[in-house]
């Protein structure tokens, strides 16, 4: 089964790591459009900035835009740590969901301001050693991904001698144990069980949860850019190979996995302030699901799709909101428009993107200016032979 | 407990566990042909309760039972063509990928179409029909549907191992590239696994929802994972193997809500699955097989 599976796992940045932009790659040959790239990196980021700041001068009446690209940067870094098993390492785990429950219970439960604790927990009480135990939003989420580390270290020992689907479905399974334990009435007092906790402080501005999801995805690309980045994707190549080679398997992704497991706990952090009230309905399969639909789209082993992607899905369900809401022509009212609808073609959408453009947006190569220029021109050059 | 109620949970375990193990039939033999979990297979399930409501609203039940079962079948085969074949070459993770991507649509267009809101399922004559044995009261589908599970196991057995294309099945299922090569059309064995998958999926949707009354667009997605489960613990690829861990996991589920330990009876069957995937990885009835785990 090695063998098959490869086909569009394997990189081939070998050969291409010029247009790949890998790290190594660049610092080697001159790049003889740096200037350029330079001038268009800073250019672009001004402009994102500037475009940050005026939505944020005007937060209320652009709230909307404002929580959908908040809702990004968060995705974006659960779909990061996500591509950083299944693209880069090739463990394909499908216990998200559970992991960002644990972060976002910790963050939650450590972050409500302590006069709201008592309306909070009206039904069960409150552990009395939680009742004073307050955290800032940060540490709180750093909390929050070091149980969701620590849980993924515990399960990874067995679970990571599965391979391919069995640890998908043994993942799950946990997610799904997770969820069942948070819900349980044994931890009442401290997840406050079926009714979940609200109260949750929010974000201050839109800057906050951008600012730790940037910073969240800097570390993860040094880490795959590293030697063990490296090292992960040897054994997503070929594991028989890697080993050869004197990679230790079972200590990489035994790494893989919790320091995956680790951001995707501080994005289910971020997405606790970002919902402000949470229960373990939240954090059900379907979580998972649209978190690894991102990495689909975006192409299973590029950072940078991962994040287009999540811009593209939580962007594209909002304007394909039209599709839910009933439209007529003249008085004749089209039976297909009714709430639902938009679903359906998202996920027909998502279908066709799975059965005929399997390498998704950036197949496992990286956004540069290069790529983008060097595309237009072969388009061009296609264009002027027709 | 009394022995009563002991033997009214049992009965109860084990009409659950029959409808649990006509569904992992389909995923073991799905599993042992294309080496897919067929995540839809679940939704499929869950499909069938909808065709048969809408088709005995305007038929008698005698002709509405067939319709819902070919509906289930065709679409079973409708998915494993558009969805499966075309990465029939194709790195695993794809196809898996593309079956949890079926599963979601199904959710979705079963939302859009039939709302989100519980439909009542039909009742088909007499299936209610309560009987009491001193202090016990069941109905007959209970006692029906472990019944039926174990004469359409039988049936199954005999055609895997004794027609053409029973052996057609498991020559694909050992060595696709092989069979191919010995004539054996690869595709249509293939569509024909699926053909009784969702039939088998078909049936069990009847009985299990007969005595939960009730479809909702989400009703197959857990069953789903758990029968997989059961395919799982009985061995990938045993179809014995698959009923007889449907059974075990309908009967442990029963108890440990009659113990009162509902929040913990989903938990309880995905620490089966990794206790048995760490201890005995093939299953109780699995033939060893190296690129397993």
């Amino acid at each position: 089964m090695t063998e098959k599976n490869k086909g569009s796992l394997v990189s081939k940045d070998t050969g291409k790591a010029y247009a790949s932009g890998d790290g190594k790659a660049f610092a080697k040959r001159k790049d003889p459009h740096r200037g350029r790239n330079l001038t268009l990196t800073v250019i672009t980021s001004a402009l994102f900035i500037a475009l940050m700041v005026w939505y944020q001068k005007n937060a209320y009446d652009h709230s909307y835009a404002i929580s959908i690209i908040e809702r990004s940067a968060i995705y974006a870094v659960g779909a990061v740590a996500m591509n950083l098993l299944t693209g880069f390492t090739g463990l394909f785990s499908l216990g998200q969901a559970g992991f960002m429950a644990i972060g976002a219970y910790v963050t939650g439960v450590l972050t409500i301001p302590v006069t709201a604790r008592q309306s909070v927990y009206y039904m069960n009480g409150i552990a009395p050693w939680l009742e004073k135990l307050h955290l800032p939003m940060v540490p709180a989420m750093i909390l929050g991904g070091l149980a969701a580390a620590g849980f993924a270290a515990l399960i990874g020992i067995p679970v990571l001698r599965l391979k391919s689907d069995y640890l998908a479905i043994a993942t799950l399974g946990f997610a799904e144990i997770i969820r069942a334990l948070l819900a349980a009435p044994m931890m009442d007092t401290i997840t406050n069980g079926s009714y979940g906790i609200n109260n949750i402080p929010g974000y201050k501005n839109m800057f906050q949860p951008l600012l730790i999801a940037a910073v969240c995805i800097l570390v993860m690309l040094l880490l795959i850019n590293s030697s063990y980045g490296r090292a992960f994707k040897a054994i997503r190549d070929d594991e028989v190979a890697a080993e050869a080679m004197g990679i230790n398997l079972f200590r990489h992704k035994e790494l893989s996995f919790v320091i995956s497991s680790f951001f995707t706990g501080i994005s289910g952090g971020m997405l606790a302030c970002y919902m402000r009230s949470i229960d373990t309905k939240t954090f059900q399969v379907t979580l998972t699901y649209n978190v690894l639909l991102i990495v689909v789209l975006g192409g299973i082993g590029s950072v940078t799709g991962s994040i287009i992607g999540s811009f593209l899905i939580n962007g594209g369900q909002e304007w394909l909101r039209f599709l839910d809401e009933p439209h007529a022509i003249g008085a004749f009212q089209i039976p297909l428009f009714r709430p639902g609808f938009r679903m359906v073609i998202y996920s027909l959408l998502l279908m066709i993107v799975v059965l005929f453009w399997r390498s998704g947006i950036m197949g496992n190569r990286e956004f540069s200016w290069n790529l983008l220029f060097q595309r237009r021109r072969k388009k061009k050059a296609e264009g002027g032979e027709t | 407990m009394s022995l009563a109620t002991f033997v009214q949970h049992l009965l109860t375990g084990i009409s659950l566990g029959g409808a649990y193990a006509l569904i992992a039939i389909g995923y073991t033999m799905v599993y042992g042909i294309l080496r897919l979990i067929n995540f839809a297979h679940g939704d499929i399930f869950m499909m069938s309760g909808y065709f048969m409501i809408f088709a005995i609203a305007s038929l008698p039940w005698f002709i509405a039972v067939p319709i819902a079962l070919i509906g289930t079948v065709i679409l079973g085969i409708l998915i494993e063509k558009t969805a499966y074949k075309p990465l029939r070459s194709a790195p695993r993770m794809s196809v898996m990928i593309s079956a949890i991507g079926v599963a979601y649509l199904l959710e979705n267009l079963a939302t859009y179409l039939f709302t989100a809101i519980p439909m009542a399922y039909p009742e088909i004559p007499g299936l209610k029909r309560i009987f009491t044995f001193g202090e016990i009261t069941t109905s007959l589908v209970t006692i029906l549907t472990p019944v039926l599970t174990i004469i359409l196991t039988i049936v199954l057995l005999q055609l895997i191992n004794r027609t053409k294309i029973g052996m057609a099945m498991r020559a694909v299922s050992k060595d696709t590239e092989a069979a191919r090569l010995m004539g054996i059309k690869v595709d249509s064995t293939i569509s024909m696994t699926f053909l009784i998958g969702s039939l088998l999926a078909g049936i069990g949707a009847l009985l299990y929802f007969t005595d939960r009354m009730t479809v909702y667009p989400y009703s197959g997605a857990l069953p789903g994972l758990k029968c997989f489960v059961a395919a799982v613990l009985g061995g990938i690829g045993s179809i014995p193997g698959a009923v007889i861990g449907g059974f075990i996991i309908g009967i442990c589920e029963t108890f440990i809500v009659a113990f009162g330990y509902s929040t913990f009876s989903d938990a309880f069957t995905f620490m089966l699955l990794i206790i048995i995937l760490l201890v005995r990885p093939t299953g109780l009835f699995g033939e060893a097989a190296a690129d397993k785990v």
